[in-house]
């Protein structure tokens, strides 16, 4: 079967799935959504179908990335508008498919959007919500809107017309298109990707390997899963392009452990795409054949790096080596191998679809096209969005993030996890590209967005990063292996209250040093947490060692615990919670914290019931 | 009470999941993977059955089971608790999770109960971030968690 036929059987699915004459009931079954409590609501939904006999069909979907909304369902019916509602849960459920179905009122407290139809007042467009309205959607296209595990969906909306069409160009006017659309890597380091084909293309040798790299690691960062999630069949067209591009015929997909719904939809989308002859043998009638392997990773953030993954993949211990020779002249089993990130292959079928012009529409000069970002921690709409690179971090922040909740102030936006920076206030008008990131000593990533507020204490955040990468370093490198360990010590005695001042410039020279000094971008980058802490929060720092305060109250060893007396009922409970018996005092009589004894561990503050004791 | 596999019945899982593999060294990944999901953890005594069978030293093996977070060489809990220590978590009150998690069940982090019903661990990042912070309790994601909501997920699973 060619592609025009392929489509012509996907658009029947299709129209059979969004016809407007169905009742529909669509449910966000990504992580996410279940992680909210998505899988209880099925059951509900599917019992009142049952018992009510609404004939409607239920149907999971991927996320449409308001995570804050979670759990999300649309409500479709003929002769009503389609409606998004969230926030349900077993208690609002039933009550809102009833509104629904039965009683014709749409003005639901959960109504969140109108997906499709008449306008009704109280309720914007789903285009109209602040948190989409800025948004571009290339590589996020679908999410929300077709099924993840019916290939047809995907071929319906276009889906694999940029790998047709690509079939029919050489591998040469591939790699052209997509070095024209600018394209850069979207797992943090930002090399174009037209380029690294070329050169994998370039290097001699008849086996060549075509490698996804799906070990998103950075916490903070589930982009990648979203992708996989959502639209895995976006990856897998992605991939097979790329593969044709650079002469492999043969690709591993490196999915982390922790993703095992991306797993799952991943191995349903590549059987589905080999029985259409999408992947495999002779593709599509032509001579190319390309066969798709998924590998499980095992729990190790360095696994993220190229040449470690390769070590991964060939079941070794993951540890990275020395380039050269890069993985495009010498990779897996020591082939000509070309690893991209899962966003940066999302992207790839619209730049051969829709060609490179249009992708770089969007973007700066240098940065061009879209990026996803996962927007999380202190922020009011949590989610995942897609915004046009240049955007700048208020607009990201405030605008479509909602702002900082509880009326508290902004503080910093911490980007690029482990490997990126801090980035204050006074820099929110910064424009998001790959250069502007890097010249604040952050770095763009593979998107991770993490706001903090001014309950966040910098320093902690600072020793959060450090232990996390002493712990991920693979320990080949002694300045990372050793050096992190050393960082980690001062910044754990700095938040105990136990440093001295020039600690700081010990942290400063042990930066430098590591960075140098170590072989791949988890060592050379992991200083970045605590150097851009240092740069732009150094009273932080200080009032920790001179005056030994945590000025976000968030340092346990820097806080006290006191018993307010006007509050005080004398009720025993905090006395008895208290492991190293600091609280004396008679019941019905005002207790007493003995500092001397007290280890600061907040159990008398977590049973207080009448807000008597006080943390400062 | 020992939860060790051996002997016999270790051999009769080691052969249902190799049958399922050519035997070349880089399936090691893999092949451990699936005795871990026969077994619970990877036994001693499999290291250098594996061995023999990918065609590689046992000390290789031994360092790919301790180089990866994921593998075990002892037995697990029943209950496997997981709290996510991803940023996102860790600014939302991830730490508060672990505190209560650990003095109700009277453990760290890595280790088991005496009676082998619940087995806690740190994770990086299970990316269910915005809904931070996240535990995981036998491979179902709870979101938005607070420490009483942890406590009583505990006691549900063990009444």
């Amino acid at each position: 079967m060619n592609y025009e036929q392929l489509k012509e059987k996907a658009l029947v699915d299709w129209r059979n799935f969004s016809n407007p004459d169905t009742a529909r009931i669509l449910i966000g079954t990504g992580t996410c959504g279940l992680a909210a409590g998505a899988g209880d609501l099925i059951d509900i939904i599917k019992d009142y179908v049952r018992k009510r006999h609404v004939d409607a069909q239920v149907c999971d979907t991927g996320c449409l990335g308001l995570c804050y909304a979670e759990p999300l369902v649309e409500l479709r019916k003929p002769g009503a508008p389609a409606i998004l509602f969230g926030r349900l849960n077993p208690e609002n459920i039933t009550e809102c498919l009833e509104n629904y179905f039965e009683n014709n009122k749409w003005d639901d407290p959960n109504a969140l959007a109108i997906m499709e139809g008449d306008s009704i007042n109280s309720i914007p467009y789903f285009r109209d919500l602040p948190m989409i309205r800025g948004q571009v959607r290339i590589a996020s296209r679908n999410f929300g809107i077709i099924n993840p595990e019916n290939i047809n969906h995907y071929i319906a909306r276009d889906g694999y017309a940029g790998l047709a069409k690509s079939l029919k160009l050489s591998h040469e006017d591939v790699i052209t298109e997509v070095k024209a659309s600018g394209l850069r890597g979207r797992g943090g380091a930002g090399f174009p990707t037209g380029i690294k084909w070329e050169f994998c293309r370039n290097a001699p040798g008849n086996k060549k390997y075509m490698i996804c790299n799906g070990d998103e690691g950075d916490p903070g960062a589930f982009m990648d899963r979203s992708v996989l999630e959502s639209d895995p069949h976006a990856v897998i067209e992605g991939m097979t392009i790329a593969a044709y591009a650079i002469g492999a015929d043969e690709g591993y997909i490196y999915v982390r452990a922790e993703y095992p719904l991306a797993i799952k939809r991943l191995e349903k989308a590549i059987k589905d795409a080999l029985d259409m002859n999408l992947v495999g043998k002779s593709i599509l009638g032509s001579k190319f054949s390309f066969d798709i392997h998924i590998k499980k990773g095992a729990g190790a953030f360095v696994c993220g790096e190229e040449t470690a993954l390769i070590a991964s993949i060939e079941g070794k211990r993951g540890m990275p080596k020395s380039r050269p020779p890069f993985p495009a002249q010498s990779g897996l089993f020591n082939k000509p191998s070309n690893i991209n990130n899962v966003e940066t292959l999302a992207n790839i079928p619209f730049i051969l679809r829709n060609g490179s012009s249009e992708f770089a529409e969007n973007g700066t000069e240098k940065s061009r096209g879209t990026k996803t970002f996962a927007l999380t921690g202190r922020i009011t709409r949590t989610g995942l969005i897609e915004v046009p690179l240049g955007i700048t971090l208020r607009e990201i922040i405030f605008d479509i993030g909602g702002g900082i909740p509880d009326g508290k102030k902004f503080k910093a936006v911490q980007t690029g996890g482990p490997s990126g920076g801090c980035i204050p206030c006074d820099l929110l008008d910064l424009p998001v590209d790959y250069e502007k990131l890097a010249e604040a000593g952050a770095i763009m990533g593979s998107g991770g967005m993490v706001v903090m507020d001014e309950s966040t204490c910098m320093v902690d955040i600072a020793r959060y990063f450090i232990s996390f990468t002493q712990s991920e370093s693979c320990g080949k490198c002694v300045p990372c292996r050793l050096g992190t360990r050393q960082m980690m010590l001062i910044l754990d005695s700095i938040t105990r209250g136990d440093a001295k001042v020039d600690d700081i410039n010990l942290l400063i020279e042990l930066g430098e040093t590591i960075r140098l000094g170590s072989l791949c971008g988890l060592g050379q980058t992991a200083p970045n947490p605590v150097l851009t802490t240092i740069k732009y929060y150094k009273d932080e720092y200080e009032q920790h060692i001179i005056n030994r305060i945590c000025p976000a109250g968030s340092c346990s060893n820097l806080l006290t615990y006191e018993i307010d007396k006007k509050k005080c009922i004398g009720c025993t409970a905090c006395a008895k919670a208290c492991p190293v018996d600091a609280i004396s005092g008679k019941p019905k009589e005002v207790h007493a914290i003995d500092q001397e004894e007290c280890t600061r561990c907040g159990s008398c503050f977590d049973v207080c019931k009448f807000e008597a004791v006080k943390k400062s | 009470m020992s939860r060790c596999l051996e002997g016999e019945k270790l051999k009769q899982q080691l052969k249902c999941v190799f049958d399922q593999y050519k035997g070349v060294e880089s399936e090691l990944i893999p092949v451990l993977q699936d005795v871990q999901d026969a077994c619970g953890y990877v036994p001693v005594d499999a290291i250098a059955a594996i061995a023999r069978f990918l065609k590689t030293p046992a000390s290789k093996v031994y360092g790919v089971v301790t180089f990866y977070a994921q593998f075990y060489l002892k037995p697990q809990g029943k209950h496997k608790i997981r709290v996510c220590q991803g940023t996102a978590c860790h600014v939302r009150g991830a730490d508060e999770i672990m505190r209560v998690i650990k003095r109700k069940l009277g453990i760290e982090e890595g280790e088991s109960t005496a009676d082998f019903e619940f087995n806690l661990e740190k994770v990086a990042c299970f990316g269910s971030c915005a809904l931070a912070p996240v535990m995981v309790v036998n491979d179902k994601v709870y979101g938005n968690v607070t420490p009483e909501q942890a406590l009583e997920i505990l006691d549900g699973l063990s009444s």
